[in-house]
């Protein structure tokens, strides 16, 4: 088990190294380097920037020298903690997005939770009552699930909650918090909130989920062992969360290295429609003022997020299953 | 009925009702366990054995259901003499008295040790479960049972294979778990489904040897399952010939074998090879092939295959497991006249 663990942390810092040559193509992709942009902008808000300054600048980022060069001159500040300053917020970028990854963070690994929570039971009682009204019922509403975009649900309910109880449901923190620091009271209030960006975007996720877990179930449940389960006399239910269900889940196990990116990520336009502060919003608006050294930090971080939750996934599944544990090491 | 059996299967009737059709697979068998007799179910592939025992257990599954008849069963608990039988067919298949017969007054040995053990629990959890279900005792306790069991059928150092999983060991070493698995509680009737298919021929008499031995030590009943009449011949007290969902002929192993009534017993054995056939020699096989479980012929289910068969009579009216003799029974117009009742 530890081989195995170890094997996959040495793959990280490999992982990373290419995703970031990625992010950094990403950040040049727009004509004209940054400072001549920045420079312009200034310009167009009034103010200037002294001849020695803009030097400096791109001395900093060895603008005028060959684009590896550039590379690793931002990759060794980005290793020193260093991610640059954002040009539209006039901040640096660390400060910027410190806070909303840790919040993204939040948000993604309570919808995972959700979706595990709620598709768990769902598929697995679709599958032992095939074709009953629940089957029927969980099927409808599974179709349903997948078919409507996310962002859309989220208009819905807020459309909803505006116009039947006479609330907003944007946000992740009352007003009097969002600005606030980390307190006991923040946390409580986080909780508050988080369930209904955690629903909305959960509810794509859960319906798949239910789907290929009740899929998996069906396959398992006239398998042999089952049988003798039976025959030793064990309660029905108890079987059935032991062994099919223990079996079921592998599958989904393996499929939350694609999911749990795909939360992290996939909550752009949700997150944008319900002004989550996470990083979602921010790098749309980054990218749309072409501030690419944020937009590429914040790549960088989907990026990080992205390979976590493939470890996350690879090691769970070993715990899971003994098979694969004796396989890798 | 025989009076002091600790299994008494009457008439018992098990069907698959589906879109497609209905499945007759069990259809009026009938058959006697003594206290400590082995006695061996014989049959072709598909006659419906598994399903027999399946419903002695009542772990038959939708679409499958016991239909028909008695399973009269006497439980350990139920004192030794008297006619206190408990009739399995009755009772709840899911219920929590079912579910206290099984796997401690009754066990069973699988067809197919492997697909039998879960892959990602230890073979130690399973044997465990099984011990725990059925004794209030704790882990610990539950643990040396187990391995004392192991040892006792033969698993060598059984306290490192606590911790084994079912893919870790050898096809004849898994069987062996499964055996140990079956006696943890000491049950009165064993049932082992074709416990030999699916390990070499050295294993197999190993097996067979040790369930025999295991049947005098614990003064155990077994049905034992086999396609085989080979190794019915190796274990059997008595045997019971089933085709179709139906009992053909049942009796002691000698009198089977040495004076087959029934046509189909007859072309059974002429279809075992002995050591005199040399291997040029085709293996002599039943002719036809046994029917569709959908188109089950009229009357008695072998007449289409059968090298007696009387037209206008076989055809028409099914025969009943009728006593001839001292000990046998037998299914067929040629022996008697009673036939079923439509
Ligand atoms: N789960 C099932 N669904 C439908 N039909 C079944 C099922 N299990 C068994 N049967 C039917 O019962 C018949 C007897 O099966 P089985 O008892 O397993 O045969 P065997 O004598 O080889 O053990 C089969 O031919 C099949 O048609
Ligand atoms: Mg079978």
């Amino acid at each position: 088990m530890l081989v195995y663990i170890v094997k996959r942390l040495l793959l990280l810092p490999l992982l990373l190294l290419v995703f970031s040559v990625i992010a950094f193509i990403l950040i040049q992709a727009p004509p004209g380097d940054f400072v001549t942009s920045y420079v312009a902008e200034l310009a167009a808000s009034g103010s200037s920037m002294d001849r020695l300054q803009i030097d400096a600048l791109r001395e900093l980022y060895g603008l005028d020298r060959p684009g590896y060069v550039q590379y690793f001159k931002w990759l060794s500040r980005i290793l020193q903690g260093d991610l640059g300053i954002s040009l539209d917020f006039q901040k640096p970028i660390s400060e910027l997005i410190g806070q909303r990854l840790l919040l993204t963070v939040i948000l993604g690994l309570s919808t995972f939770l959700f979706t595990f929570a709620v598709a768990l039971p769902i598929g697995t009682i679709s599958a032992t009552r095939q074709y009953s009204f629940f089957d029927y019922f969980f099927t409808v509403f599974n179709y349903v699930g997948v078919a409507t975009p996310t962002f859309m649900t989220a208009l819905i309910l807020m459309w909803l909650a505006f116009s039947k109880l006479g609330i907003t449901i944007t946000g992740l923190f009352s007003p009097e918090y969002a600005d606030a620091a980390w307190s006991f009271g923040r946390v409580v209030d986080l909780g508050k909130h988080v369930w209904l960006p955690m629903v909305i975007l959960g509810l794509d996720g859960t319906a798949r989920l239910a789907r290929i877990l009740r899929a998996n179930l069906l396959d398992e449940l006239n398998k042999p062992y089952m049988e003798m389960a039976r025959a030793k006399g064990m309660p029905e239910w108890r079987l059935i969360i032991k062994y099919p269900v223990r079996l079921a889940i592998n599958p989904l196990v393996s499929s939350l290295g694609w999911y749990l990116p795909l939360i992290f990520s996939g909550s752009l336009i949700v997150a944008t429609v319900l002004n989550l502060p996470t990083i979602g919003p921010l790098l749309l608006r980054s990218l749309i003022s072409q501030d690419m050294f944020l937009a590429g930090s914040i790549v960088l971080s989907y990026f990080g997020l992205a390979v976590i939750g493939t470890l996350l996934s690879d090691v769970l599944l070993a715990w899971l299953d003994p098979r694969i544990r004796m396989e890798e090491s | 009925m025989n009076t002091n059996a600790i299994l008494s299967v009457r008439n018992l009737k098990t069907r698959f009702t589906m879109d497609e059709g209905t499945t007759k697979a069990v259809d009026g068998v009938s058959f006697d366990v003594a206290p400590g007799q082995v006695v061996g179910i014989v049959g072709e592939s598909g006659c419906g054995k598994s399903v027999t025992i399946k419903s002695i257990l009542r772990i038959v599954q939708k679409p499958g259901e016991v239909v028909g008849g008695e399973i009269l069963f006497r439980p350990q608990r139920h004192g030794e003499n008297g006619t206190d039988f408990v009739d399995l067919a009755k009772l709840d298949g899911r219920g929590k008295e079912m579910r206290t017969i099984r796997g401690n007054d009754i066990a069973l040995i699988p067809q197919e040790p492997m697909a039998a053990l879960s892959p990602v629990h230890t073979i130690g959890n399973q044997l465990v479960e099984a011990v725990q279900l059925h004794r209030k005792i704790n882990k610990r306790q539950a643990e040396e049972i187990a391995i004392e069991r192991m040892k006792e059928v033969g698993v060598p150092s059984p306290e490192e294979r606590m911790s084994a999983y079912s893919w870790e060991l050898s096809g004849g070493l898994r069987q062996r778990v499964m055996i140990a698995m079956a006696l943890l509680c000491s049950p009165r009737l064993l049932i082992a489904d074709e416990p030999t298919t699916a390990i070499d021929v050295t294993t197999q008499a190993q097996v067979l040897n040790l369930l025999r031995g295991l049947q005098k030590n614990h003064d155990m009943a077994i049905i034992f399952i086999t396609h085989d009449l080979g190794v019915i011949a190796q274990v059997a007290d008595d045997v019971v010939v089933m085709y179709l969902g139906r009992v053909m002929e049942t009796g002691p192993v000698d009198d089977i074998f040495h004076n087959p009534l029934h046509p189909y017993t007859k072309a059974l054995l002429g279809s075992i090879p002995s050591i005199h056939t040399t291997s040029r020699e085709p293996l002599p096989t039943i002719e036809g092939s046994i029917p569709h479980p959908f188109n089950r012929p009229a009357g008695c289910p072998f007449f289409p295959r059968c090298a007696a068969y009387m037209p206008g009579k076989c055809d028409r009216q099914t025969p009943k497991l009728e006593r001839i003799g001292e000990h046998q029974s037998v299914s067929c117009f040629l022996h008697h006249e009673v036939a079923e009742e439509i």
